[in-house]
């Protein structure tokens, strides 16, 4: 309370309640984030994280409740409320206008705005406004040529420009390098201990809460189930407040690697065009072998999901070879039973999935149209299906009302247990797997994790595409890195190092 | 086939009088458009826009006796056009390119109903200004008699370029054209944006249908728009939603359309009806040529529907 000159503001809950009909999605819920202070908000995924915040942020109204703002008790019943007050919020899906450039970004968003926009003056006072930040942007450049971390840094500034002094980062970091993420939460904790800003920063990396964070609330099913100082709780406290007392599926242990092992999967000088046609991905070369798994690394948008595209057979190549167990690979429908190559694509719904089509079917796909011995039939049997599909959803726990529900009314975690258990059935010689765990929570990302593991084990060749470096380390055997559309970087895992794979990833070799 | 034999100056110069004769109601509709599909909507309806603007514009030219009333009421005709159009899509699955053929068949069946008793009388035109009373040679005064309306067009092809990126309305355009969700967190509507936006873009297209109506072709009837509206649509995907692109698009699909009564006019008998087809056999050859299975659409609008 000394520092009158300070601009942070400190922000408090009392008794926050969020009905939702009979859905009680926030109980009695009090946070207490004071001035200069950075506050860890951690939760899984459904835990009331995002209710509460939306609460505070004036995009929901609480059915019971208070707020106090810098002390005193404020009504806050919309987002404008909230900015008037100070208070902003920073998504985790960016909110910046793509096609306009930073400094278009930034004055639109401004409450007033002159008919006429005089850009010698406005560019004048950004420059100003800019040189008085840690952060150094480009305005210039439309916001879609920005990286990853560019955004993040210009959403922060445009809450900072727009006079908000308590910002609420909504997992800031998920779409940066660890390089990148070091740099922007290191910035914003500056600002913080400054005194120019209180921060609340839902997260789930424990790390990151570690090394930036003062304070932790945890948040499960609603209710709050803990509070500290972040030095006084380790980890696994932490961990047992966000899960508590659910079974978690233990990784298997992992298989000597035989590096003699046969080459499964064989790409060389494969080229094809990215989804801007202007660029286009270029792999020199990369081999998989039985009983790996070789995890490639990158930040979105590095041509991953071009190449997981062409190693489906969604996306034509330029040139080049894929090889599957010395046989030219096109991605049919016969040459991967043939060959017994399984993919699970990220956003399984959208990528791997009929959303409308049942449980039964979806699960079906592989071979709804086969009988016993791999031969065609000709009359196709629902009761096959659907005894079928029974077996597998009890082998893998999915969790659905009935086989004849469409997939789309499943849960994330049950939608990616159901593609698992299609994919995973049978031999499966390759497996190509991409950002299988995201969004998913904490049981369903071990369990997912531990499969992979399995089907590894059990002599698979696996290709893992993952942005999520953590998963990479746990799960690879070697891990490469994409950088603009190549391959760029390898490494064993016993010689990976976080920081060096970041650098590459940032394409700064 | 024969022309370039023949090698007649009178072709190139007929072809750049037609250009930007021809060219006038193309810069209409497709400005117009590219301010709608900024907003993130796409209005198909834009044909039935231009007939029934031409409709409008002739019938009250011809009871008032002056092609300036005409022109207004081809633009309010067109603002209440656009302004259903965009009144239909703010409801929750209205897909607008449905609500755009249905608009098109609308308005030229409701031109053709309100039309059938002015086929007959004639209209004044609008003025034109005699750029060649400076030559003697009777194809080039031709070709320099420029009507009023391309200059306002061109010009409004300068502004719109301008205003797009200086001022308050044509940023909130694009941001609400490119991302809706940016757009609700400044707390912008963008139903509301997107309404007058296809409002405005209706406007442009009734005046280009006057222009058809009142001074090139300069008659009424019911083939007066021959599909320029729904061409205009595919100029705007070609022209990059850019205002500067869709003028010089413009000019570029009226020479074509000017290629066949140019070559006509020097002689040529055989064939020439193929060149006729020549603004329809362009508009295939760019949707072709700008679409990629493998790409998505350089500096489109992020809301629009067919690149979503």
């Amino acid at each position: 309370m000394s520092g009158t000159h300070r601009k942070a503001i400190g922000v408090e809950t009392i008794g926050m309640t969020m009905r939702f009909g009979a859905f009680t999605a926030l109980d009695d819920v009090s946070i207490k984030v004071p001035a200069g202070s950075f506050h860890a908000l951690l939760g899984e995924n459904g835990a009331g994280k995002s209710t509460l915040v939306k609460c505070m942020m004036g995009f929901y109204h609480p059915t019971s409740g208070e707020m106090l703002v810098g002390g005193r008790e404020v009504a806050i019943t919309s987002p404008r409320d909230a900015s008037a007050l100070g208070l902003g919020m920073v998504y985790q899906h960016f909110t910046l206008v793509p096609s306009l450039t930073g400094a278009e970004n930034l004055v639109i968003a401004r409450e007033k705005v002159p008919g006429v926009i005089d850009w010698r003056k406005e560019r004048g006072a950004l420059a100003a406004f800019i040189s008085r930040m840690p952060f150094k942007l480009p305005l210039d450049v439309k916001v879609a040529e920005l990286a990853a971390g560019e955004k993040q840094k210009l959403e922060i500034v445009k809450q900072l420009y727009l006079g908000r002094h308590f910002l609420v980062l909504d997992e800031p970091t998920s779409v940066l390098t660890p390089g990148e993420a070091q740099e922007v939460l290191g910035l914003v904790r500056a600002m913080t201990k400054a005194g120019d800003l209180t921060v609340l920063m839902i997260s789930h990396k424990f790390h990151e809460v570690t090394a930036f964070a003062d304070d932790i609330t945890v948040l499960r099913k609603g209710r709050l189930t803990g509070t500290g100082k972040v030095s006084e709780v380790p980890h696994r406290q932490m961990a047992a407040m966000m899960i508590g007392d659910q079974p978690i599926a233990a990784l298997d242990s992992r298989a000597e690697p035989k590096p003699d092992a046969e080459i499964v999967l064989k790409v060389s000088a494969l080229k094809a065009p990215d989804r801007t046609g202007l660029k286009s991905i270029d792999i020199a070369g990369l081999d998989v072998r039985s009983g790996e798994i070789v995890g490639i690394a990158g930040i979105s948008g590095n041509g991953q999901k071009e190449f997981l595209e062409v190693l489906a057979g969604q996306r034509a190549r330029d040139q080049g070879e894929v090889m599957v167990r010395g046989a030219a690979y096109a991605a049919t429908r016969a040459e991967a039973r043939a060959l017994n190559v399984r993919l699970i694509p990220e956003e399984p719904l959208k990528n791997a999935c009929a959303p409308r089509m049942t449980v039964a079917e979806n699960i079906a796909f592989r071979t709804f149209d086969i009988d016993g011995n791999g031969k065609p039939v000709s009359w196709i049997s629902a009761g096959a299906i659907r005894s079928f599909s029974a077996r597998l959803v009890e082998q893998f726990k999915v969790k659905t009302a009935s086989l004849s529900s469409p997939i789309a009314s499943l849960s994330g975690g049950n939608v990616q247990r159901a593609v698992l258990a299609r994919e995973l059935t049978g031999e499966v010689d390759l497996l190509i797997v991409s950002n299988p765990c995201f969004g998913l929570d904490f049981s369903a990302v071990a369990e997912i994790r531990a499969r992979i593991m399995r089907a590894r084990n059990a002599g698979a060749a696996v290709l893992l595409i993952s942005e999520d470096l953590d998963e990479l380390l746990e799960l690879s055997d070697r891990i490469l890195v994409m950088s603009d559309g190549a391959l760029v970087y390898e490494t064993p895992i016993g010689e990976a190092n976080v920081q060096t794979i970041g650098e590459h990833m940032a394409g700064h070799h | 086939m024969d022309a370039t034999d023949i090698g007649l100056w009178g072709v190139p110069l007929a072809m750049l009088g037609g250009a930007i004769r021809v060219s006038t109601p193309f810069i209409f509709v497709s400005l117009g458009e590219a301010i709608t599909e900024r907003s993130g909507r796409i209005n198909l309806g834009l044909e039935g826009t231009l007939v029934f603007g031409a409709m409008s514009a002739y019938a009250v030219a011809v009871m008032t006796g002056s092609p300036w009333p005409g022109l207004l009421a081809a633009a309010v005709a067109g603002l209440c056009f656009g302004l259903f159009h965009g009144w239909i899509c703010k409801f929750p699955k209205v897909n607008d390119i449905a609500i755009g053929i249905a608009m098109m068949l609308f308005g030229t069946g409701l031109g053709f109903f309100f039309g059938k008793p002015f086929i007959q009388p004639s209209a004044p035109d609008l003025p034109a200004i005699p750029f060649g009373a400076w030559s003697d040679i009777p194809q080039v005064q031709a070709a320099l008699n420029v009507n009023v309306l391309f200059l306002i067009g061109a010009a409004l092809a300068v502004f719109l370029w301008w205003a797009f990126r200086n001022t308050r309305v044509g940023l909130i355009v694009r941001v609400v054209g490119d991302s809706a969700d940016a757009a609700r967190a400044m707390g912008l509507n963008p139903n509301t944006v997107r309404l007058l936006a296809t409002g405005a873009g209706g406007a442009l297209a009734g005046i280009g249908g006057a222009y058809l109506s009142l001074y090139y072709p300069g008659s009424w009837t019911e083939r007066i728009s021959s599909g320029q509206g729904l061409m205009a649509v595919a100029l705007v995907i070609f022209a990059r939603w850019n205002p500067l692109g869709c003028f010089a698009a413009a000019l570029l699909f009226g020479g074509a359309g000017a290629l066949g009564p140019a070559l006509q006019s020097v002689g040529v008998t055989q064939g020439y009806y193929l060149f006729y087809a020549a603004p329809y056999i362009l508009t295939l050859i760019i949707m072709i040529a700008t679409s990629s299975p493998s790409r998505t659409l350089a500096g489109a609008p992020g809301e629009l529907s067919i690149t979503k």
